[in-house]
């Protein structure tokens, strides 16, 4: 079956969860990759969005976070103080979902501004639950595009800040590759790419001198059953370039 | 100085239309919450606020949603307070773009905060304390463009981040019931309304419906009147956003936001027919 970048970035990003782990979703391609994991490898899996519906379990994809299907689906639906101070910050979810316009080698995001705060030439919507959910989760999953508009040397805002304690992993997913931090080094390293996809490809959209795995691997393609269900969800994350 | 509850409103919240609770309860250059977190936003209150032309407003609200796009975009508001300032699902909020990266239609003045510090500050508030406390904030750039200090836990030793507590001149929420004395009830997704009421020292409730007797909902929150200044009746008030068990999450209109709001002119003209009392959402 073929596919593009763009499905094998969700795929890849559901890889990522396995049976049992709580994780706390966003909607796009958080969305989609998580309710793919639970369909397909963790149908245990606790789906928690910032809204306050915990444990749900949605027939179709939301768009927003608060849509009434995750409600309706929830096995608890609890006010915003209890998803911050009570569920998230005392560490009880194990894997935060976020995106970013920006990404540095430690893993810090950034989702506020590009180019100057006060005279941005774009301002982005900013942290949300962000910078909690970076420092809160045990294992941080970050979806976005690679480009060296996104893979740069210095974020121009930093919004959430990577957990560098050694205590939390990083896991970045993009649509060459697989970046991982590591209990060595507090940087991102390359550890597979995507089918086609070389390390010089890789290298030229980031803007740092990139760390390469010793045992880089190649990203398995999708399997059938993934794709079927990936593909049933109808509505489709946004493409990446 | 010592942090105190709000002084306590007059015994009996009053049933007003909305055209008169929005004229007596909200001033120009008022600090102002709309909450309701995706669920229950109280959009038919945000637009009699347009169009009674309130202006200079400090606009409070984790996430602006189109809600605040849209009262930014017709010059109320002096000043944004927030944590998220996305059209979730669908990408920016043109309007708030438009006032922050281009002055348009005058500057807003930001503080932003992360959702967990927003929450704070009105637990906070609604505590009657000066400063809600989290893990959070260090390291990042927030500091700079936020209302947030350190302060030391005096039994651990534990440096934190202290956030001001949030005290609206008024909130006003959205909520399915309100029975004959005031009393509101809202279910489904919560979100932080409940606190942002008991912040503000004036609090206006929009509602679907007006009951004899409130029969409590699985998960429901019920604010007893002496806690609410007014109560206004207002059918479909939070659309299109929706309000559980009574409308629908209006998705294509969010979408749609994107296409009128990209433009002066689009959005002009619907502020034209806003104004016009036209439908403007459904």
């Amino acid at each position: 079956m073929s596919f593009d970048a763009a499905e094998l970035m969700t795929v890849t990003a559901a890889r990522q969860l396995h049976n049992g782990q709580s994780v706390l979703v966003g909607v796009g391609r958080p969305s989609h990759a998580a309710i793919l994991a639970k369909r397909i490898h963790a149908p245990e899996l606790v789906l928690i969005y910032e809204s306050g519906t915990i444990d749900t379990n949605p027939d179709s994809i939301p768009l927003s976070i608060g849509d009434p299907e995750l409600a309706s689906s929830a096995v608890s639906v609890v006010a915003l103080p209890d998803v911050f101070n009570y569920w998230l910050q005392p560490g009880r979810i194990d894997v935060g979902f976020l995106g970013a316009a920006q990404i540095d080698r430690h893993g810090n995001l950034n989702t506020t501004v590009i180019g100057e705060y006060d005279h941005p030439k774009v301002r982005l919507p900013g942290a949300g639950g962000a910078p909690e959910i970076a420092r809160s989760c045990q294992e941080i999953v970050v979806t976005l595009p690679h480009s060296s508009r996104t893979f740069v040397e210095k974020l121009d805002f930093t919004t959430s800040l990577c957990r560098s304690d050694g205590e939390g992993s990083m896991v970045v997913v993009t649509d060459l590759g697989v970046l991982e931090t590591s209990d060595q080094h507090d940087e991102l390293e390359l550890t597979a790419t995507f089918p086609g996809i070389g390390v010089g490809e890789v290298q030229d959209q980031t803007g740092w001198d990139l760390k390469v795995a010793d045992d880089l691997a190649e990203v398995e393609p999708p399997t059938a059953e993934e794709l079927d269900v990936l593909r049933s969800f109808g509505s489709k994350p946004k493409a990446v370039r | 100085m010592t942090a105190t509850a709000p002084r306590r409103r007059p015994p009996t919240s009053r049933l007003l239309p909305l055209d008169e609770a929005i004229g007596s309860l909200l001033n120009d250059g008022d600090s102002v919450a709309f909450e309701g977190f995706t669920h229950l936003i109280p959009f038919a209150a945000g637009h009699e606020a347009i169009r009674q032309g309130k202006k200079d407003l400090e606009l409070i609200r984790m996430t602006p949603d189109l809600i605040y796009d849209q009262m930014i975009g017709a010059g109320c508001a002096r000043r944004l307070v927030f944590s998220y300032g996305g059209n979730p699902g669908v990408g920016s909020l043109h309007r708030l773009r438009d006032a922050v990266e281009k002055s348009w239609p005058a500057p807003l003045e930001l503080e932003e905060h992360s959702h967990a510090g927003m929450v704070n500050r009105y637990v906070a508030g609604a505590s009657g304390l000066p400063f809600g406390v989290l893990r959070g904030y260090a390291g990042t750039d927030l500091p700079d463009h936020s209302e947030v200090a350190e302060v030391t836990c005096p039994f651990t030793g534990e440096v934190l981040s202290a956030v001001p507590a949030l005290r609206p001149d008024l909130t006003v929420i959205h909520a399915q019931q309100a029975d004959r004395q005031g009393n509101i009830q809202l279910w489904g997704i919560p979100g932080v309304q409940k606190e942002a009421v008991l912040a503000a020292a004036r609090s206006l409730v929009t509602v679907e419906e007006i009951v004899d007797e409130l029969e409590l909902q699985p998960g429901g929150v019920i604010v007893p009147h002496w806690a609410i200044t007014a109560v206004s009746h207002v059918p479909n008030g939070a659309q299109p956003s929706y309000t559980l068990g009574y409308t629908s999450r209006d998705n294509d209109f969010y979408r749609e936001w994107d296409v009128i709001s990209r433009s002066r002119e689009e959005f002009g003209q619907w502020l034209d027919d806003l104004r016009a009392g036209k439908e403007v959402a459904s």
